[in-house]
């Protein structure tokens, strides 16, 4: 009368195997789950026990007892739904103990018996696939899980299904490979040929970006043309981007489309918000934006602790989060497109319209950002008013994002050649890659030495110069690429 | 007819229905230090632990719903006190409710709720 069925756990982005078993006995008429289930899993007793009456199944009348193993780690969500009724089915002898053999389950259950999808259903799929196993879940999910190669996967509408025989796998649906659908294009936005250049720039060698610029200077409308002039996400980029979006319960057609991701978190976002955390634990916005962007209007504005904790996966291209329970890892290699004003009334900088702050109000604005985190951005460009009669004429528009992101891709493909991306070059490897020429070797030294240029700074002004360089598809770094390399770095510098 | 009589009507009421339905009583008002079971039965195997509520009428809900979550703790814990004392104890045990809601001198409706709750 034991019966045990296997499921899984999000933990992190990754799902990690627990053992639903089901003991039906004599006794005393009682429903216990245990094994450190939260709210959502108590109810799932309540779910379960009306699924199987409506379903055409017989709820036991004796003692059932469901341990979820191993009973140490905290099990959340509604996942359990379909293990737990399954392994009362098979526990009872309603179902054959075959149809769990294989195979895990995961699914929440409707009081009809119809099977929902949950949250991270790619995760429980990954896991499968990594254990060798199938995996039997709800039917919704077959199409976010067509991408997993050797994944068996039973679909079930409802739980009646499973009283004709197993229910034969439906046909694998047609991966659909579309391109960038409904991102605006670069051709929409007039002017600002300097900016577009540092979007190219920050595009291509997936550099961290800071547009300086007054108020409706068209700031956000560069921003969100940024995922427009970024190649398609490759198959396993896809993968690890809709893991992050499965676990949080978002749409991953998108993704496993090609799409990268680009979220604008407002700036009221929290640090749980932006990083991840709470229970049960979800990726935040920089997980969400791995592989794509992560837009942050209004810097400034952004609470200086929220802003702090971007420091560390802007370095590693990963996050750690540390909690009582768990050891969380999430993945976080974003690019960083930040937009800001450059003082409070806008207008600093101007040539027309004058600025009304005091130069005291300008500095503790800018500095709301943190001198370690300007540090971190290598591109900052200011982003002046565009001539009202270009806009009006619509003349000036320029490239479309198509024609940029076929150099953008041409420049990646040989970063990608030196087996090391641009953003992550340090030290000697950076030094090999860019083969300075000699003119430009001096210029560097010269210019860092008049201006005060830290370690880092250098480091990061070379990163970018060798991106400039790719752009052209210059074997070595030349004096001009320093050079426009050292022009994005002086407006961070003030 | 006060409330004590009341309750005894209805109890009769149900022991008559309970033979009717072709179970074999056990015990009527077993009691113990816990307190007191209206009904025992068996319904081929399984030991019914029965609970009658009689109302007069439903303006302060029906007889069921004065089952709570307290009542039923307490039932539990007389069902296992009873089951300790039996020579052979039964495969099953089921917790039944029955209401009886008067509507003239003579005419009542009973509802009968087979396993109406479980142990929490």
């Amino acid at each position: 009368m034991l019966a045990t069925v296997r499921s899984s756990v999000l933990v992190g982005v990754r799902a990690v195997r627990v053992e639903v078993q089901a003991d039906v006995g004599r006794g005393l008429p009682s429903f216990t789950v245990v094994g450190l289930g939260d709210a959502a899993v108590m109810e799932a007793r309540e779910r379960v026990r009306s699924a199987l009456k409506t379903s055409g199944y017989q709820f036991p009348d004796g003692r059932v007892v469901v341990n979820l193993a191993p009973a140490p780690l905290r099990k959340h969500g509604t996942g359990f739904d379909v293990p737990i009724a399954l392994a009362i089915l098979i526990a009872t002898g309603q179902l054959p103990t075959k149809l769990a053999d294989g195979r895990a389950a995961v699914g929440e259950l409707s009081l009809d018996g119809s099977v929902r999808p949950v949250a991270g259903m790619l995760a429980h799929a990954v896991a499968a696939t990594r254990d060798g196993i199938g995996l039997l879940g709800p039917a919704d999910a077959a199409a976010e899980l067509t991408w997993l190669e050797g994944l068996c996967f039973l679909a079930v509408r409802s739980l009646s299904d499973l009283k004709t025989g197993t229910p034969s796998a439906p046909a694998p649906l047609r991966r659909s490979t579309c391109e960038a659908a409904g991102v605006p294009d670069l051709s929409e936005v007039a002017g600002h040929a300097a900016a577009k250049r540092a979007l190219e720039i920050a595009a291509a060698g997936g550099h961290d970006l800071l547009l300086v610029g007054p108020p409706g200077s068209g700031k956000t409308m560069l921003a969100r043309r940024v995922p427009g002039i970024l190649p398609a996400l490759n198959v396993d980029e896809r993968l690890e981007t809709a893991l992050v979006h499965s676990v949080a319960g978002l749409d991953v057609s998108r993704v496993l489309a090609g799409t990268r991701p680009f979220r604008a978190p407002h700036h009221t976002c929290s640090i749980a918000g932006l990083i991840g955390g709470g229970t049960p634990p979800r990726p935040g916005e920089v997980s969400l934006a791995h592989n794509g962007v992560l837009f942050l209007d209004e810097l400034p504005e952004f609470g200086p602790a929220a802003l702090q904790t971007l420091r560390q996966p802007m370095e590693d291209g990963r996050l750690t989060l540390v909690r009582a329970e768990a050891c969380l890892e999430y993945p976080a290699r974003f690019t960083l497109v930040a937009a800001m004003n450059p003082c409070p009334c806008g207008h600093s900088g101007d040539p027309v319209k004058h600025c009304s702050c005091a130069p005291s109000a300008v500095s503790r604005y800018t500095n709301r950002v943190g001198g370690p985190l300007m540090d971190r951005i290598d591109i900052c460009v200011r982003v002046d008013r565009v001539e009202p009669g270009a806009i009006i004429s619509g003349t000036d528009c320029g490239e479309a994002s198509e024609r940029v992101r076929v150099r953008v891709c041409r420049a990646r493909k040989s970063a990608t050649a030196r087996d090391c991306p641009t953003a992550d070059l340090r030290g000697v490897k950076l030094l090999e890659a860019c083969a300075l020429t000699k003119s430009a070797g001096d210029t560097l030294r010269a210019l860092a030495s008049s201006a005060h240029l830290s370690g880092r700074a250098v480091t990061r002004i070379l990163r970018v110069a060798r991106t400039v360089a790719d752009l052209e598809s210059a074997e070595r770094v030349g004096e001009e690429h320093v050079l426009e390399a050292l022009g994005y770095r002086q407006a961070v510098d003030g | 007819m006060d409330a004590k009589e009341l309750g005894r009507k209805g109890e009769d009421a149900a022991a008559a229905y309970v033979e009717r339905c072709g179970m074999r009583m056990l015990e009527r008002n077993w009691r113990c230090a816990l307190g007191e079971v209206d009904l025992i039965a068996l319904d081929s195997g399984a030991l019914v632990m029965f609970e009658v509520k009689t109302r007069r009428s439903t303006r302060t809900g029906v007889p069921e719903e004065a089952v709570g979550p307290k009542k039923q703790r307490k039932i539990v814990r007389l069902a296992e006190a009873y089951l300790q004392g039996m020579a052979e104890p039964p495969e099953l045990v089921r917790f039944d409710v029955i209401s009886i809601t008067l509507l003239t001198e003579n005419r009542a409706v009973l509802r009968h709720h087979p396993a109406a709750f479980v142990v929490s």
